[in-house]
C-alpha cells in the first residue's frame, strides 16, 4: 500500500486518516533546536468537507488515498444520478448528490467538469469556473439603465439564481463565475 | 564580539564523527572511502579548543541538519556560536542581552527587556500539577481537553512536553520581546550541567532564547565532567538504537579534549537567520535566504 512520510507532507496530498480521504491545506513543520519534530497539518475530509487539525510525529507514514481529480464530460441525470463520461476511455460513472453538492445547479449537457474520483467512485465534482446559460426567468429589464449599479435575481435554465444588472433581459445569454456565483458579463 | 575580547576562530565543517544527539540527522558524506558527516553545530570542534586554549571564542559558520525544513527551518543554516570562560548561564544571558540590545539600537528596534520563566513553572501553569507528575499520557488529556490533535504513537515525556510548550505556552509570550526559558528538565539536559531546583527538581543549567514564539537561540552552562559525557554520549546512542537511528561514529577528540581537562564556561548557539527574520520582520525563514533549499 502507498504511503507518505511527514517528509514528503505539502498542501494537496492526499492521505487516509480515520477511514477517510483527506487533502492537506497546510503543513507546519515544529521542532525546537534541541527536540523532537512534528508535522503540525490541517487537513480537509474530503466527503464532508470539514478542516481539522492533525499533528504527526516527523518520520511518520501516513497511508496514501487513491484520489483523483479527472476530466469529465456530463451527459445527463435520471434523478438520483449525474452522469458523466471520461472522453479519452469512453468509461461512464454516476455521481450522487452528495458528491454533486452544488455542482448540478450549473450543469449544462456536454460541459467539462472536474470530478475527483476516490477508489474510482465519484467523491466531489466541479463545475467548469466559467458557465454560459440563459435566463429562464427574471423581472423585467429596465432599458438603458446601466448606470444605478442595482441587481435582481435572475433564474437559469439550469436551477441557479444570480443576481444580474437591473438592463438583463429574459432569454439573454449570460457569463457566470462558478465559483463565487457571480454574473460577469453579456453573451452577445 | 571583538569589543568584549572574545576571539573569532574557524573550525572544520566536515568531520569524521557527528553528534550523538537523537533529535540531530547529520548529513552523512563520502571522503574518499569514508563515512563523514557534515556538522550540526561548530561546538564539538570548539569545546576542543576551550580545552586546549581556556579562551573565550566565537564563530560565524554555516551548519547542516538534515530533515528540518519549515517556514523556519532550512537544512542549512548560520549559527553564531560563541564560549565565555568563567561564566554560568545566568551570567551569559546577562552578556548576550547586551549584545542583543546593541543589535536593536543599530537598527532602531524598541527594547524591551527580556523576561526569564522557568520550564517548570511554565508547564506546571498550563497542565495544573507537579513536574514530577507529569507524563505523556497526562498531557495527551490536556490537548484532547482543549480539542488540539495530539499525535498517534508513543511518545516520551520530553517528545510531549516539546509540543505542549510549542502549543501552548510560546502563542502566550509577548510579541516583540525576548523570552529566556531557563532550567530545563534534566532529561533534556544535551551537554549542560545539571543542578538541583529550590523544589528539588533535577534541572539542567539551560536556557532557550525567544522573541515572541520565534526560538532565537540555545545556551549551557557547560558540562565539563568527561565520565558525565560518557555517561550521555552512551545513552544518546541506546535511544538512536531504539530509534532505529543510524549509529553515528562518536568524536573521540571531544572526549578526549574533556578527559584533558575542559575549563568552567557558558556557551551558546544563535540562529542567524532566526535573528534576520526578527530584525527585518519577515515570516519566513526563505525570505532571509538568497535560495532556499529548494533552489539551492
Amino acid at each position: 500500500m502507498a504511503s507518505f512520510s511527514t517528509n514528503e507532507f505539502k498542501g494537496g496530498l492526499k492521505i487516509m486518516l480515520d477511514g477517510d480521504p483527506h487533502s492537506i491545506v497546510e503543513n507546519e513543520f515544529v521542532k525546537p533546536g534541541k527536540g523532537q519534530a512534528f508535522s503540525r497539518t490541517k487537513v480537509r475530509n474530503l466527503k464532508t468537507g470539514r478542516v481539522v487539525e492533525r499533528t504527526f510525529k516527523s518520520g511518520e507514514s501516513v497511508e496514501a488515498a487513491d484520489v483523483m481529480d479527472t476530466e469529465m464530460q456530463y451527459l445527463y441525470t435520471d434523478g438520483e444520478h449525474w452522469h458523466f463520461m471520461n472522453p479519452t476511455t469512453f468509461e461512464q460513472l454516476g455521481a450522487d448528490k452528495t458528491a454533486m453538492g452544488d455542482a448540478h445547479l450549473w450543469l449544462q449537457e456536454e460541459a467539462i467538469c472536474e470530478v475527483t474520483l476516490f477508489n474510482g467512485q465519484p467523491l466531489a465534482v466541479s463545475p467548469p469556473n466559467f458557465v454560459e446559460l440563459i435566463i429562464k426567468e427574471t423581472d423585467p429589464g429596465l432599458r438603458g439603465d446601466t448606470a444605478t449599479g442595482g441587481n435582481k435575481p435572475a433564474h437559469m435554465e439550469t436551477g441557479a439564481v444570480v443576481k444580474v444588472p437591473l438592463f438583463i433581459e429574459e432569454g439573454e445569454k449570460i457569463k457566470i463565475d462558478t465559483r463565487s456565483g457571480e454574473y460577469v458579463s453579456r453573451v452577445k | 564580539m571583538d569589543s568584549t575580547g572574545v576571539l573569532e576562530v574557524s573550525t572544520p565543517v566536515l568531520s569524521h564523527a557527528a553528534t550523538t544527539d537523537p533529535q540531530l540527522h547529520s548529513f552523512k558524506v563520502t571522503a574518499g572511502g569514508q563515512p563523514c558527516y557534515l556538522h550540526t553545530s561548530p561546538e564539538f570542534a570548539m569545546k576542543r579548543l576551550l580545552a586546549a586554549h581556556q579562551q573565550d571564542i566565537y564563530q560565524i559558520v554555516p551548519v547542516f541538519r538534515d530533515a528540518e525544513r519549515g517556514h523556519k527551518h532550512n537544512p542549512e543554516f548560520t549559527l553564531l556560536e560563541w564560549y565565555r570562560v568563567g561564566m554560568d548561564h545566568q551570567q551569559l544571558m546577562d552578556s548576550m542581552e547586551t549584545l542583543l540590545r546593541g543589535i536593536f539600537k543599530t537598527f532602531n528596534k524598541p527594547w524591551h527587556k527580556p523576561q526569564r520563566k522557568r520550564y517548570t513553572v511554565l508547564v506546571e501553569a498550563v497542565l495544573g500539577c507537579d513536574m514530577c507528575a507529569v507524563t505523556a499520557g497526562k498531557i495527551k488529556h490536556y490537548f484532547e481537553s482543549k480539542g488540539r490533535s495530539f499525535p498517534p504513537g508513543d511518545l516520551s515525556v520530553d517528545a510531549a512536553l516539546d509540543l505542549l510548550i510549542d502549543t501552548f505556552v510560546l502563542p502566550d509570550f509577548a510579541e516583540d520581546h525576548f523570552t529566556y526559558i531557563t532550567d530545563y528538565p534534566a532529561s533534556q539536559a544535551a551537554l549542560a550541567r545539571t543542578a538541583t531546583d529550590s523544589q528539588g527538581n533535577a534541572v539542567a543549567s539551560r536556557f532557550e532564547l525567544y522573541f515572541g514564539s520565534l526560538e532565537i537561540a540555545n545556551g549551557y552552562h557547560e558540562l565539563a565532567d568527561a565520565d558525565v559525557l560518557l555517561q550521555r554520549i552512551e545513552q544518546d546512542l541506546q535511544t538512536r538504537k531504539e530509534n532505529a537511528l543510524d549509529a553515528v561514529t562518536v568524536d573521540s577528540h571531544l572526549i578526549a579534549a574533556h578527559q584533558a581537562g575542559f575549563p568552567a564556561c557558558a556557551g551558546v548557539a544563535l540562529g542567524v537567520e532566526r535573528l534576520l527574520m526578527l530584525l527585518s520582520e519577515v515570516s519566513s525563514i526563505d525570505q532571509v535566504l538568497a535560495f532556499c533549499f529548494e533552489r539551492a
